[in-house]
């Protein structure tokens, strides 16, 4: 999936700087609220949907080299944890939408849970 | 953003990217072709018509005695066709005020030329006014290429330099220590060591598999530092040719009951931190996935110490790596 398609499909919100997104490309995804999930269950590279919103998601992005975090049900990050986001260019979107119909669209345009790249190619 | 724009302010600074960087430390005499293939004016066009073919090239500067008279491009040469006059002389058909780059210009302003111009290339003047190259679109992106690829390198080199510190340091027993001084309460800073480790890690050479699996059991004692401690404590990496061994320790309160504490899904996190996403009582069991070994002591006096340790497997060689 390249993500310009999810942004522009589920009208994502885009809280940090990057606006192309036409260049990055997603196979996986994860959804938890809880970050110790999310470091031991989230596959390099996937997007990340929560509705966590504090600047914590930024540190657990980095590790885990996660391109993008979609913030769920309209939850606001600060400008701090959007300044942190920029910094390590990870990408910040937005949408009033819960978790669950986020990541059922994702699921129809083809993200899966555990999906490698190498296994696509 | 745009080359036209001399003016850069600081938001379009913060998006300016290492090609966009490199367009102003390179100049126009590092990318330019200086194998040169030049016309005289006298040539016929069927002559020239012969030169473009011969040398694959769709342009090519006029010149007598190194100074530029003109430029002669493939539509010049269509135009020629088109009239039936093939044996006229370059100089009835070439472009006499030619746009020309210094050889000392920087790259972008060579690239504001073509975009505001349009035209395919630019014959280099050196300050003489002898012309000493051409310069195209291709050639500027050949040039960044290779400058990019040259960036690559040296961040290799580097990598390759750390990878060999333990070679390269003669002791009986060499280890590199990273400390972080993590802060109680400090969410603001929160993942910092970890990641830095992680960094550090793959640094020095080692494989992204084992950067992040330390990195994450880092990441989860950092966190422990943070949420669980009085007065924060301190996350220490030592990393040896055969093993890495993570160590954090605080000086208090304790861990109450370690067996309890060791139980995925037991948490003591308040009802403030848990909104923050913490507190899934995953934390240990995280990190004993990620480490060989691992070892908590934990007392009300001494506070609590966590051992963690990875062992690195003796990569195999392959038959090329012998040097």
């Amino acid at each position: 999936m390249i993500l310009q398609d999810a942004v522009q499909r589920l009208q994502l919100k885009v809280l940090t700087n990057s606006s192309d997104f036409n260049h990055v490309h997603i196979y996986q995804g994860y959804v938890s609220d809880m970050l110790s999930c999310v470091v031991a269950g989230a596959p390099n590279g996937c997007v990340w949907v929560t509705l966590l919103a504090h600047s914590n998601i930024i540190a657990v992005a980095t590790l885990l080299e996660i391109p993008a975090i979609i913030i769920t049900e309209g939850a606001q990050p600060d400008e701090t944890t959007v300044a942190r986001a920029n910094e390590k260019e990870i990408a910040l979107l937005s949408t009033p939408l819960p978790s669950f119909e986020v990541v059922g669209q994702l699921w129809q345009m083809g993200i899966r849970a555990n999906e490698r790249l190498s296994d696509l190619l | 953003m745009s080359f036209d724009n001399a003016n850069i302010t600081d938001a379009d600074a913060a998006k300016i990217t290492r090609v966009e960087e490199l367009a102003y430390e390179l100049t126009v005499d590092e990318v330019m072709s200086k194998n040169l293939v030049t016309l005289t004016p006298e040539l016929t066009m069927r002559d020239a018509l012969e030169i473009f073919r011969k040398n694959r090239i769709s342009g090519a500067p006029v010149v007598v005695d190194g100074e530029l008279v003109g430029i002669l491009s493939i539509e010049d040469m269509i135009r020629s066709l088109r009239d039936g006059r093939i044996d006229l002389k370059v100089a009835d058909y070439m472009t006499r005020n030619v746009i020309t780059a210094r050889n000392t210009d920087q790259l972008i302003e060579a690239l504001k030329q073509f975009v505001k111009t349009k035209v395919g290339r630019l014959p280099v003047l050196d300050e003489n006014g002898k012309v000493v190259g051409i310069l195209t679109k291709g050639d500027i992106s050949i040039g960044l290429l290779k400058a990019l690829q040259r960036d690559y390198e040296a961040e290799e080199l580097i990598r390759y330099r750390a990878s060999h510190l333990f070679e390269d340091i003669v002791s009986d027993h060499t280890t590199l220590i990273l400390r972080y001084y993590v802060k109680k309460n400090d969410f603001t800073h929160g993942g910092a060591a970890s990641n830095n480790t992680k960094k550090a890690l793959r640094r020095l050479g080692a494989s992204p598999q084992i950067a992040r699996q330390c990195g994450i059991a880092a990441y989860e004692a950092e966190m422990n530092l943070i949420i669980h401690t009085n007065n924060g404590g301190v996350l220490r990496v030592e990393i040896e040719q055969d093993k890495i061994t993570l160590e954090a320790y605080d000086d208090g309160p304790g861990i109450p009951n370690i067996e309890l504490a060791m139980q995925p899904g037991y948490s003591t996190a308040s009802e403030e931190v848990r909104r923050m996403g913490f507190g899934a009582g995953m934390g240990l069991s995280n990190i004993k996935q990620c480490v060989d070994e691992m070892r908590l002591t934990s007392s009300p006096e001494r506070g609590t110490n966590l051992y963690m340790t990875l062992y690195l497997k003796t990569p195999k060689h392959s038959p090329q790596d012998k040097d």
